[in-house]
């Protein structure tokens, strides 16, 4: 056995390591410091007793206690609305102007809606709302099916061309081109006639009387267009496909078919009135 | 170096118990002084009571969590502000550097929290278990009644300052006096009960069984300040010197030639942490100077001057070495060092004053919508939306207008569900508004108009601005 070597100025043995002349030594660890450590050592074996721990083959031990960080969430979501299901009771039942003119009711359908409409709209209308083509913008002040809060809250409900809701909204415009009604002149000459009304390009009386035969039924005869069935306002400056010529062409010829899934049976009365007051505070409500 | 044959050492060592002896004199004095003093801020501060108002809580010192704010007297801090409490922190740190490049460990001597608990515990002890001598007897003695009558009261007694500390934490975080009530009828969150009791549980093992083991082993701070040590700090030191070499004085002949030190172990006996300050500066000295008290006292009884251990410099101590006399205190305390030191701590509190009396009792701050940038509306017109905030620090509601300015003048300004012009905000609270900028159609929306918002306390006649700007589609 190697002799240890004490420092001579304070009498403690040293590890023999030296470095430049300097001796590392060897101070005894504090005996409490040596319990804390077992001490650790126990709670680690204790650990992997009370909480899942140990890798199986296709699982890990479940542990005594049961716990589940899955659990633990789905707990806590639970718990969550729970104590949201009161003031989510007091919005399925209240009026909209009664929501808008309380506060409480009011913020907590407004940041409600927000989380869901980014949950379940924004994939196609945008998480700013700002939709795209073909996917109307929710910010400005046209609505194609209505913009008070109950003609949002009956689209979410039921949605637009949803064949498996019966009360969905419902409309088509006919494929002028496709179906061989206008030729690709009167298509073109209608087509211009529908810009001029919102001063995009000259009027014709040609335009004008194709117009009146085949679009006003709908659009109206100043083509300020029907929330009832759907038909756009062409006389101002919102175009969900664009304002270009040959997209209004495109249009004219194979007509288009915007759906939007009715909602009723995923989110419930208090969540489609949620996100219907989110939507109309964004600033185009009616 | 000295080769030995023993076996070797165990790889740890059980504590030695310390038994400090009651000592009397100047700086037992001194520590009882800022014992007194650090105890009596920490146990009373939170009953201080401040008048704010019916709005606010009428506490001095409080830091209310669940609304996110600080109070201390008149100054209150938000949760953006919190770069006061750096600021705070900081000085606190700076502090620390010049007091210890000045006096040395005078932290851990005199106010760290451990040091004047386990001097607040020693005292508990002498108390009911007797001095020095009589704790080493109790040790060594069988359990008997009177052995576990005199520890279980200590224990008890421990256990009852150990509550009290904890207890009184809990007050800087609520309104003391409901709270008082609240943690003695059982009503309180179980937060309060198990910060309470975290609390008693490091107080009694911290100050009463650790002790001593915190600052050598636990503590970073004995072994930072090495750092900030010089050979100008004052630290306490043996002048062995004029001590050495150490020896019973007899009237014998060989008496004559020993030093001042009469190797009476007073010094080591009075030590808090059970070091012997006659083997130089070390890990243990927490510079608490009780053993220049018992030192002096032991000079005066056998007729030599005082300051065989005292507070002394590194340079001083080469000097006296030397038969030279020592620099004034002032001389050794003045230098370029804790003059650096000195400016920074006080530039930074003098800056956090000034920006204190200076800040606004409004704030308001503008978050410009880019997703989308501008919404075009069915007449052709171009709307921009911004998330705006207003903060009311008043400790009443007051009545806000907001408006727009804009070398472009064709901006309209809306609040949503709001009239711009009488916007209401509770006292000591934020409000957050959805505002619209609008530019009517065919007017000349260039790519980025600049816009300052202002807003202005009705009541107060205060104001502020943002600057902002609106976007259109590019023309």
């Amino acid at each position: 056995m190697a002799e240890p070597e004490r420092d001579a100025l304070t009498g403690t043995v040293t590890t023999q390591h030296e470095w430049d002349g300097i001796q590392e030594l060897d101070t005894p660890l504090p005996r409490w410091w040596l319990y804390t450590f077992y001490l650790t050592i126990v709670w680690g074996i204790g650990y992997t007793i009370f909480f899942p721990a140990w890798p199986l083959i296709s699982t890990a031990t479940d542990g005594v206690l049961g716990f589940s960080s899955r659990a633990e969430v789905a707990e806590a979501i639970e718990a969550h609305a729970a104590s949201n299901a009161e003031i989510s009771a007091r919005i399925a039942a209240a009026d909209f102007t009664e929501i808008a003119a309380n506060s409480d009711l009011d913020s907590f359908a407004r940041a409600g809606g927000a989380a869901i409409y980014r949950t379940y709209c924004s994939q196609c209308h945008g998480a700013g709302a700002a939709g795209a083509v073909g996917y109307p913008n929710l910010l400005d002040d046209d609505w194609l099916w209505g913009g008070d809060h109950e003609a949002i809250a009956y689209t979410l409900r039921h949605g637009i061309r949803w064949e498996s809701d019966e009360d969905t909204h419902w409309s088509q415009m006919p494929a002028f081109g496709d179906d061989e009604i206008l030729t690709n002149e009167e298509i073109e000459t209608v087509a211009d006639y529908a810009l001029s009304l919102s001063g995009q390009a000259e009027a014709t009386d040609a335009g004008a009387e194709l117009f009146l035969d085949h679009c006003s039924g709908c659009h109206g005869e100043q083509g300020l267009g029907d929330p009832e069935q759907g038909a756009p306002n062409l006389a101002d400056a919102i175009w969900l496909y664009g304002s270009e010529r040959e997209a209004l062409i495109e249009t004219i010829t194979h007509s288009r078919f915007g759906v939007m899934p009715a909602w009723s049976n995923r989110l419930t009365e208090a969540e489609i009135r949620q996100v219907a007051h989110y939507i109309h505070s964004l600033g185009g409500g009616e | 170096m000295t080769m030995t044959t023993e076996s070797p050492a165990s790889l740890y060592a059980a504590r030695e118990p310390v038994f400090p002896k009651a000592v009397k004199g100047t700086f037992r004095r001194l520590k009882w002084w800022i014992m007194g003093l650090s105890l009596a801020v920490y146990y009373l501060t939170p009953w201080i009571r401040w008048d704010r108002g019916v709005h606010l809580p009428d506490q001095a010192v409080m830091i209310d969590l669940a609304n996110r704010r600080m109070f201390f007297f008149w100054i209150e801090i938000w949760p953006q502000e919190f770069y006061y409490i750096a600021g705070l922190l900081i000085m606190a740190g700076v502090g620390l550097f010049l007091f210890t490049s000045v006096l040395g460990r005078v932290w851990c001597g005199y106010a760290c929290p451990q040091t004047v608990w386990v001097d607040l515990y020693q005292h508990v002890e002498r108390w009911i278990e007797g001095d020095r001598n009589a704790q080493f007897r109790l040790l060594k003695s069988k359990w008997t009644l009177d052995k576990a009558r005199k520890r279980f009261s200590k224990w008890a007694l421990w256990l009852l300052i150990a509550v009290a500390t904890g207890g009184a934490w809990i007050f800087y975080f609520a309104d003391a006096p409901t709270l008082f009530a609240e943690v003695f009828t059982g009503s309180a969150h179980p937060i309060a009960y198990a910060t309470i009791g975290t609390l008693t549980a490091t107080t009694f093992v911290l100050g009463g069984f650790l002790r001593e083991q915190v600052c050598i082993y636990m503590c970073p701070w004995p072994r930072i300040q090495a750092a900030m040590l010089d050979e100008n700090s004052l630290t306490v030191t043996y002048k062995y010197w004029r001590g050495e070499p150490r020896g019973k004085h007899r009237k014998s002949e060989a008496a004559q030639s020993l030093g001042d030190c009469v190797d009476c172990n007073a010094c080591v006996a009075v030590c808090p942490t059970g070091v012997d300050i006659r083997e130089g500066q070390q890990i243990g000295c927490i510079t608490c100077a009780l053993c220049i008290d018992a030192c002096d006292d032991i000079m005066a009884k056998i007729g030599k001057p005082r300051g065989l251990i005292d507070y002394c410099s590194l340079a001083d101590e080469q000097l006296e070495q030397e038969g030279k006399s020592a620099w004034p205190v002032l001389k050794r305390i003045i230098r370029p060092r804790t003059i650096i030191y000195s400016v920074l701590w006080a530039g930074i509190g003098i800056a956090m004053i000034t920006t204190l009396f200076l800040r606004d009792t409004i704030d308001l701050t503008v978050q410009r919508d880019r997703n989308p940038i501008f919404v075009t509306l069915s007449d052709g017109s171009v709307r921009n939306g911004y998330e705006v905030r207003i903060l009311n620090r008043n400790p009443v509601p007051n009545v806000f207008r907001l408006s727009a300015r804009t070398e472009a003048g064709y901006l309209r300004l809306k609040v949503q569900g709001q009239d711009a012009s009488a916007i209401p905000i509770p006292a000591d609270q934020t409000r957050k508004l959805r505002v619209f900028l609008t530019a009517p159609a065919g007017s000349e929306t260039q790519e980025r108009v600049p816009v300052r918002l202002w807003v202005e306390n009705l009541m107060t006649r205060e104001r502020s601005s943002y600057d902002t700007h609106f976007q259109g589609p590019k023309p």
